[in-house]
């Protein structure tokens, strides 16, 4: 049912790597396989359980995010997903009677430890939403939000994050000639490039996207999937996404969540051409979800 | 035909007109009201030419017309049931001791319009409807008979306005300053005696000696200026005219108390319409005369913007405050819910409760021991512990707070989860979002609260009794001697004079006018105020347009 998919680059020693991840239990697969292979691991999920107040909604979730890789999220809604991705910034900290338990670590440092300043972790990791959200501001305004926030006063300065910013999102050519003009005057798919040139020009590490083109028509979808290949030279990019195709053809790598677990994960090729577990196998040929 | 009569309902027809009898019936009520006060606040102005009436008793009746109306069923022989009668305002209430009158159309002779009245416009005794007899300077007839006197007396007015002008000056402003610098050296040696540590010199008798002096002079200065005064009021005196009345009565009325004598039996149209906005201009700049029914109301205009501003400085900042630790800060729970409840139910408390509140904890309170801690030297008179506008603001502020608390968290509620996690994910700490994006994307909303706020606190009355206003207000809470802005002191304001002019004036049918027109004035304050904050709101809502979803 699905197309091969398309994806240009991949790390080319990963195959075997990857389905003897995969046969090795959950426990164990943090283990430093993937760092004598050549590949950096950014982000390491060890045992990972998150609650709701009572509720659970992440079951003992391990995954090793790769440097300068895309990686996708996908399963269906409430399958926690989104959650994942928002303890990946500690976006979860806002909720009342939120609660994590397990060890995230970014470069090696646990997020949730006590001496991570939670605006350094979010200027390090940073986000785009399902709903583009400009500020009620100027496009320059937009983006050089960040950066003044984090003490950047000169204008020079400022005026050349905001363009490597805008580049960065592709967004540049078209509002160079208005860049004070509100931002609210963008078409959705360029609202949504300035929040990724926002996210930019504070220079995160990682990228978080939360279905990033599910409100945008395929013209303004294809430009930011574009987009993702040239952003992973620089950072990580962690994608949250319902279409598959998208998986398919943005990510490097694939994660399956159902019911707050993740199923499975592994290259992209591979989950969506030969996947290990049935569930799978379900969802993407669209049996369920 | 039940069945009909059901759909019919059913169609929600019915419910539609129900809203829409609703809704005019409020428009009609509303513009009706405005159109009584702008049409008897309006004509006021207006110059009414002067009629002469001759009666069967041979009395005269001379004045202008203030209405015509069918004499209403009553059993007194000498008002006939079903006539018409007229009212005609005589003015000469120094002869009459009344300004209206009430003729029976069946009284009367003859109605004519003679072209040579003369309508003087007093300082004191309101209007005088007559002919001149003499011009005299002194005791000397300077010109006789009502022609020659009405081409004199025009230069002699000019000249007693200027003069009027020049007594005021040196009464309000030199006599003024003179007074400040006495009270202000006594404070001194006051506070020098009963050894205020605040008090700003302590060094010694020499001292004493010096503002002991500097009263002397301050006072032989006085006499001076006082002896200048009384010399202007010589010559303020000096002329004099007699008039005659339409009764053959006579009165002589110094120069000086005439503001204006008018012939409008001969003006045009168009000079009548410059007397009109003369009048208007002057009632909206001038301080009142005879207990307020007569003169401006410049005094009132000024104290209720300026507490409406005050209150405005004050109710802001606070209202904000408090909405944003309930919306954004606070744990939400029940007690939240209980402090909610709480300030909703504020806004309904009777607003005289709150007027006894600042009363209390204001005046006496805060203002009490604020005289005892800074103003030690001018006890037993108070400075703060009394009314002024400062309390007077600072109790509508606290009548006006919920208002302000509601639409705050209303506007806060409305901003978008997006943009605030659109700021956190940036690194913004929660501080820095609600400054940068959340309280500019809820400013809409609060300045919706600062609107309810300022038209409330500007009509209100029963609270500002207690807390500082006051039928006459010396001087007002802005001018020219230091510190400028005198916060302490009393202040009139239109809604107050509304009430005092209306039911407390010795001469109610006089003073009708003046209620109309104080009250359309109040309507305009409080629509300009609030057109500037809509203005405001219209260029935040462009400026932040799809932040209110």
């Amino acid at each position: 049912m699905y197309p091969s998919p398309p994806v240009t680059q991949q790390p080319s020693q990963s195959q075997p790597l990857s389905s003897q991840r995969l046969d090795v239990p959950d426990a164990q697969l943090h283990s430093s396989d993937n760092r004598s292979s050549g590949q950096a691991v950014k982000l390491a999920l060890q045992q990972v359980n998150f609650f709701y107040g009572a509720s659970q909604a992440l079951f003992k979730i391990n995954i090793e995010i790769m440097k300068n890789q895309v990686t996708s999220f996908i399963g269906p809604s409430g399958c926690g997903k989104s959650t994942l991705l928002r303890c990946l910034n500690r976006l979860n900290d806002l909720i009342e009677g939120a609660r994590i338990e397990g060890a995230m670590l970014l470069d090696g440092v646990d997020i949730n430890g006590p001496d991570v300043d939670i605006t350094d972790l979010r200027k390090r990791v940073g986000m785009v939403f399902q709903k583009s959200n400009p500020f009620p501001k100027s496009i320059y305004e937009n983006v050089a939000y960040g950066p003044r926030l984090h003490g950047i006063r000169n204008r020079a300065q400022l005026d050349q994050i905001v363009e490597e910013g805008l580049k960065g999102a592709g967004l540049w050519e078209e509002v160079k000639d208005r860049l004070h003009a509100s931002a609210f005057g963008l078409s959705g798919g360029q609202q949504q490039r300035l929040c990724i040139a926002r996210a930019l020009a504070v220079k995160p590490d990682v990228l978080l996207m939360d279905e990033p083109c599910s409100a945008l028509d395929p013209v303004a979808t294809a430009r930011i999937e574009e987009l993702l290949f040239s952003l992973k030279e620089e950072l990580t990019v962690i994608i949250v996404t319902h279409n598959m195709q998208q998986a398919a053809r943005v990510s490097d790598w694939t994660a399956f969540m159902y019911l707050g677990e993740m199923v499975e994960f592994g290259l992209t090729k591979q989950i969506f051409t030969n996947p290990s577990k049935k569930q799978t196998d379900d969802y993407i040929t669209g049996r369920f979800g | 035909m039940l069945t009909s009569f059901k759909k019919f309902l059913a169609s929600g027809n019915v419910f539609i007109w129900g809203c829409a009898a609703g809704v005019s019936i409020s428009l009609l009520m509303v513009f009706g009201l405005l159109l009584l006060i702008m049409i008897n606040g309006l004509t006021y102005f207006w110059i009414s030419d002067i009629v002469e009436l001759t009666l069967k008793d041979k009395q005269h009746v001379m004045g202008q017309l203030a209405g015509r109306e069918i004499i209403p069923r009553s059993i007194t022989p000498d008002r006939p049931e079903g006539k018409g009668r007229l009212r005609v305002k005589i003015g000469n209430r120094d002869i009459y001791g009344l300004d209206f009158k009430w003729v029976n159309d069946d009284q009367i002779v003859s109605e004519v319009y003679p072209a040579d009245v003369v309508l003087l416009e007093r300082r004191e005794w309101g209007n005088m409807y007559a002919r001149i007899k003499t011009l005299n300077r002194g005791e000397a007839v300077q010109a006789e008979g009502n022609e020659a006197g009405w081409i004199a007396l025009a230069p002699l007015i000019d000249a007693a306005s200027d003069l009027h002008r020049q007594i005021t000056r040196i009464e309000k402003v030199e006599i003024g300053s003179i007074n400040a610098d006495i009270e202000q050296a006594r404070l001194k040696i006051r506070a020098f005696e009963i050894g205020n540590p605040s008090a700003p010199d302590t060094r010694g008798r020499g001292h004493i000696d010096d503002l002991k002096a500097q009263v002397v002079a301050a006072e032989s200065r006085y006499q001076e200026k006082t002896a200048e005064l009384e010399a202007l009021r010589t010559q303020f005196d000096e002329y004099s005219v007699v008039m005659v009345d339409a009764n053959g009565r006579e009165k002589q009325i110094p120069v000086g108390q005439i503001i204006r004598a008018l012939r409008p039996n001969e003006m045009g149209l168009f000079h009548k319409s410059w007397i009109y906005l003369a009048n208007v201009w002057s009632v909206l700049s001038n301080e009142p005369r005879e207990a307020n029914t007569e003169g401006g109301i410049f005094p009132a205009i000024f104290g209720t913007v300026m507490m409406v501003i005050i209150m405005s400085l004050i109710v802001v900042p606070f209202g904000v405050l408090a909405a944003l630790y309930l919306r954004e800060y606070a744990r939400q729970g029940v007690m939240v819910r209980l402090v909610r409840i709480a300030v909703n139910n504020l806004a309904g408390v009777p607003s005289i409760v709150f007027g006894v509140f600042g009363l209390g904890f204001f005046i006496y309170a805060i203002g009490g021991t604020l005289d005892t801690l800074f103003f030690p030297e001018r006890l037993p008179t108070p400075t703060f512990g009394t009314g002024g506008i400062l309390w007077a603001s600072l109790t509508l502020a606290l009548l006006t707070v919920p208002v302000v608390i509601v639409s705050t968290e209303e506007g806060l509620a409305a901003v978008p989860r997006e943009f605030r996690e659109g700021s956190l994910a940036l690194g913004a700490t929660k501080l820095e979002t609600m400054l940068k994006v959340v309280i500019p994307s809820a400013l809409p909303g609060i300045l919706t609260g600062l609107i309810l706020a300022m038209a409330r606190a500007a009509g209100e009355v029963a609270p500002l009794m207690l807390t500082g206003v006051v039928k006459l207000a010396p001087s007002l809470p802005v001018d020219g001697s230091w510190p400028f802005f005198h916060f302490d002191r009393k202040f009139m304001h239109l809604g107050f004079h509304i009430y005092d002019v209306g039911f407390q004036s010795p001469n109610v049918e006089a003073a009708k006018p003046m209620v109309y027109i104080t009250t359309l004035v109040l309507i305009t304050v409080v629509v300009l105020l609030n057109c500037t904050a809509i203005v405001l709101r219209n260029h935040l809502r462009k400026k932040y347009a799809g932040s209110v979803l």
